[in-house]
């Protein structure tokens, strides 16, 4: 792990080793170095006590402040966390999604997600509340009043059934992409192919953007009937690759392909991916 | 903007050129690489260079359906590309298939340092047409794409290596249908990425890779 991590910043011509990494995080002096030795730290995947430490202090920081106000170092340990699998940060994630900084709590939230970990249900739920009609842009701010986005994938990522009301009424929000996270969140704690036809749906979306979040979301949900959309989706074939094999590789799983094989469908989707290399 | 599908050649390259909107140019594109027409590869090389990507797609499209009458200009300007233009025309000739083409791609899989460029040329040193070489020439070439797409399958990028397995998919059977390899030998080419598939099955740690694999072989043992 260690080893492999160094070779790859040699190739990028980086000199940061674990122990300067390491160094860098725990001093105070320079915040640039610090910050990028979180991200350095959850890039190489190094999951050392050491280093997880050094990031939980870090989610506290006082000293690193952006001109809004924010912390940006907070912001990079929390994806640095997400990255680490280590689930004894759970509840100082949860503490930074009550944190002043739209940013980190988004953050937050999405480390939460990848962690994986039930106990965020509660406070991610809570921070649905008031549902959409609360659920509007702060003034002076490019964003919502909660990063919706990282809150409703989270939520469909935990799979915690009971968040459903709190989640369906974001169908209905004004930001297309929010809907997008509240219809795969639904497609995820329902199963029910509406929603994943509704992402389906925003393939045909005149904004380049949009298509792209619903390529991922779609790979994300791994949604079967999507492959021969997302194939001819008008979109990178590098975006709509990554979208198929969420979708093969979600397929695989089901049916077992380890110990039977490939199956039609698999075969299928194989077709369509051999012709966007 | 619109123009008449039976619009002469000037005109579609006066559209391309004076083009005043992306849309706009993206029509244009397409209808200049539906006319089919040699005397448009020049300017439909130099669309590649736009950063349109829609242009570009068409282009490519239009480059591709024209075929090896393509390839001496998009080989001759290759290197005065700037990055984007040379990895569409890379694209292009990976997907025509002309074994004047193949050195260049060759040397593009093993060191673009970008993923979507070695993915194309993996798939197309695989998919050359070989029936346009002799069988001796196409021998030795075989065996060092060969050697290029086992590389290939060390990428770190999952989606080079499945591009990699698919390559040797169309390479394995190229060589069966080339009597120079000697088809008794455990050497033969067949037989070698049959064996690398195999271990690629059970070793890739990307599940669509594998299932990639599983189905090369399948169609291997059935051809």
């Amino acid at each position: 792990m260690v080893l492999e991590a160094q070779q790859l910043t040699n190739a990028q011509g980086e000199s940061l080793t674990v122990e300067q990494a390491l160094a860098n995080l725990r001093q105070t002096e320079d915040s640039s170095l610090r910050y990028y030795a979180a991200w350095w730290i959850g890039r190489f995947r190094v999951n050392l006590p050491e280093a997880i430490n050094a990031l939980v202090d870090a989610l506290a920081d006082e000293t690193d402040r952006a001109p809004d106000g924010g912390y940006p170092l907070r912001r990079n340990a929390a994806r640095a966390l997400g990255k680490l699998g280590e689930t004894s940060v759970v509840p100082a994630l949860i503490d930074c999604l009550n944190c002043k900084d739209y940013y980190v709590r988004e953050a937050a939230a999405q480390a939460l997600a990848m962690l994986g970990d039930n106990r965020a249900v509660s406070v991610l739920k809570s921070l649905l509340a008031g549902g959409v009609e609360a659920a509007v842009q702060v003034p002076g701010k490019p964003h919502l009043k909660q990063p919706y986005n990282a809150i409703l994938e989270a939520l469909g990522g935990l799979g915690d059934q009971s968040v459903v009301p709190d989640v369906e009424p974001f169908l209905n929000h004004d930001v297309p992409q929010v809907q997008n996270a509240a219809a795969r969140a639904m497609y995820q704690l329902t199963g029910n192919v509406e929603y994943g036809d509704q992402l389906v749906q925003r393939l045909y979306s005149q904004s380049l953007q949009l298509r792209r979040s619903a390529l991922m979301d779609l790979g994300a949900i791994g949604y079967l009937p999507a492959a021969q959309p997302i194939a001819s989706a008008l979109a990178e074939n590098s975006l709509k690759l990554i979208a198929l094999q969420g979708v093969l590789e979600a397929h695989l799983q089901d049916v077992q392909f380890s110990q039977r094989g490939l199956s039609p469908e698999s075969r299928q989707v194989l077709a369509l991916m051999d012709d966007l290399l | 903007m619109t123009i008449a599908a039976s619009a002469p050649l000037s005109d579609l390259i006066r559209a391309v050129e004076t083009a005043d909107s992306k849309a706009g140019l993206v029509i244009a594109v397409r209808e200049l690489a539906a006319l089919a027409d040699p005397e448009a590869i020049p300017f439909l090389i130099k669309t590649l260079g736009f950063n349109n990507p829609g242009a570009a797609v068409a282009a490519v499209d239009g480059l591709v359906s024209l075929g090896r009458v393509a390839v001496p200009a998009l080989l001759e300007q290759l290197d005065g590309y700037n990055y984007g233009a040379r990895a569409w025309a890379i694209r292009a000739l990976a997907l025509i298939g002309d074994p004047r083409a193949l050195n260049v791609l060759i040397e593009t899989a093993e060191e673009d340092f970008a993923l979507s460029v070695r993915r194309a040329a993996a798939r197309g040193i695989g998919t050359i047409h070989w029936h346009l070489m002799s069988d001796a020439e196409a021998a030795v070439a075989q065996t060092r794409v060969m050697q290029t797409l086992v590389h290939n399958t060390a990428d770190p990028e999952w989606v080079v290596r499945y591009a990699a397995v698919v390559g040797m998919e169309a390479l394995a059977i190229s060589t069966l249908n080339n009597s120079v390899h000697n088809l008794q030998s455990k050497n033969h080419p067949s037989q070698l990425i049959a064996a690398h598939l195999r271990t690629i099955v059970g070793e890739d740690t990307t599940p669509a890779v594998q299932a990639r694999a599983q189905l090369a072989l399948e169609k291997l043992l059935s051809g």
